[in-house]
């Protein structure tokens, strides 16, 4: 499959990448691992005039920890993040979603803020993001600003991102003691996308929850937070009752369809059975165990 | 409207004016008319296609040769060296690692780049390490066998590990 003809651009800096958004604008697509892309071209259900490629911009490529939040570069490869040790001792769920994400090969080009932009429902990374509590920084003319995830997905494909920005950051919380996480994905043969996936972040403070994130994959028009079975648990102790109720509000909060990977009901119900294991293996990394 | 590319492919600098749209594997197979490399899916399944691009595993149906400019491409091309056969391909042989030898060049460079990163890998790593590649014909149990052959055979001489470039 031969993609349509288009101008290609390799710019080696986010200012020269962003004016080149100016001046095309939404004739303009970014190039980061391509994964998404390159497979939309192909099929022709893509066909920019303008690709601008971002691999040739130094510096947007690191996993860091300062000022109380871990920034991840951009153009940081979901295989980079998968093998980072900083990523596997201290951001359970991070570590957990990076390696079910398609599979190696994907991982070594696929890139963290290429998947947000794409914002595809069934990308691992919105779901991981919004149970982590994470926020994104846009690029545009005029600098930076950053974007909480709940503001981020605006819906199939569509973000907050305006046409002349460019995604160059994301930003966790730093972790904290007793701060746990877990990422769970059923899929019918691996390297697939979700049938269901369910992310959990949450911090426990003696003993209850004093912060709860659950970001749910592929079960609606957007990645989504299960925002009332998050708020069930705060100031509670995530015991086997209250697990159970925030999971039943998670399967109740979602909006599957039916489609070749199952009908909705059944969907619905991954969601509730994963959102209670996530939360019982979160719960188990903050209290210290594996 | 051509783009002018420099790719190191197997150790050897090759220029060509390409359009932006040529995929990297049709700039292989196609521009230097090196058809080891196989085209299976064609849409970032299968792993046929699989060549190192600085040193790691990519599916080149994905990526467009232009991104290449001023980067190293290894082959199946650039593994032997000297006329002897690389220590993946012997075992690939040996352990009867293939059937139709469809998936067998793309099998052999995401061994390759596993076995650098792991020299000792266990079988869960290396069907983990394989599961963006896929085989048809086999079932997979001598392709894993043939990892863990070729394991052994790089760990005891190292210095047959590198390929071309």
């Amino acid at each position: 499959m031969i993609p349509a003809s288009f101008e290609y651009f390799s710019p080696r800096t986010v200012p020269d990448a962003v004016n080149l958004l100016v001046r095309y604008g939404q004739e303009a697509k970014l190039l980061a691992g391509g994964h998404s892309l390159v497979p939309l071209m192909k099929l022709r259900l893509a066909a920019p005039r303008y690709v601008v490629d971002l691999n040739r911009i130094a510096g947007l490529s690191y996993i860091r920890e300062g000022d109380g939040a871990l920034c991840i570069g951009a153009l940081t490869r979901h295989g980079e993040i998968e093998t980072s040790d900083l990523i596997r001792a201290r951001y359970p769920l991070l570590a957990d979603a990076a390696r079910v994400i398609s599979d190696p090969l994907v991982r070594n080009m696929g890139t963290i803020g290429g998947s947000l932009a794409h914002a595809d429902p069934a990308g691992d990374w919105g779901a991981a993001m919004l149970a982590g509590g994470a926020e994104v920084v846009a690029t545009g003319p005029g600098g930076p600003r950053t974007i909480s995830i709940d503001r981020f997905f605006e819906g199939t494909f569509v973000t907050a991102l305006r046409p002349d920005e460019i995604l160059t950051e994301v930003r966790l919380p730093q972790a904290v003691k007793g701060q746990g996480g877990a990422y769970l994905k059923l899929e019918r043969k691996v390297g697939d996308f979700a049938i269901a996936a369910v992310g959990v972040g949450l911090v426990l403070d003696g003993g209850t929850c004093a912060r709860v994130g659950i970001g749910l994959c592929n079960v609606g028009p957007t990645s989504l937070r299960a925002e009332k079975a998050a708020r069930s648990l705060i100031g509670r102790k995530p015991d086997d009752a209250a697990v159970a109720r925030a999971a039943e509000t998670a399967a109740a909060e979602c909006d599957p369809a039916d489609d070749l990977r199952g009908p909705a009901d059944y969907k619905r119900d991954v969601v509730r059975v994963l959102t209670a294991r996530a939360l019982r293996l979160a719960v188990q990394r903050a209290r210290g165990g594996a | 409207m051509g783009n002018r590319i420099t790719v190191t492919i197997n150790g050897t600098a090759r220029e060509a004016e390409v359009e932006p749209r040529l995929l990297l594997v049709h700039f292989i197979r196609e521009v230097l008319g090196m058809t080891g490399t196989h085209i299976g899916c064609d849409t970032t399944n299968c792993g046929a296609c699989t060549v190192l691009l600085d040193g790691r595993a990519v599916k080149s149906c994905t990526v467009f040769a232009v991104q290449a400019d001023g980067r190293t491409v290894l082959t199946v091309e650039g593994l032997a060296r000297d006329g002897e056969l690389h220590p993946i391909q012997e075992a690939f042989r040996e352990q009867h690692g293939l059937q139709c030898g469809f998936c067998t060049p793309g099998m052999m460079m995401t061994a390759y780049a596993l076995l650098q990163r792991l020299p000792n890998p266990t079988e869960e790593q290396i069907r983990w390490g394989i599961s963006g590649n896929l085989c048809r014909c086999t079932g997979y149990v001598n392709i894993v066998a043939a990892i863990k052959d070729a394991a052994e055979k790089l760990r005891a001489s190292p210095a047959r590990a590198g390929g071309k470039g």
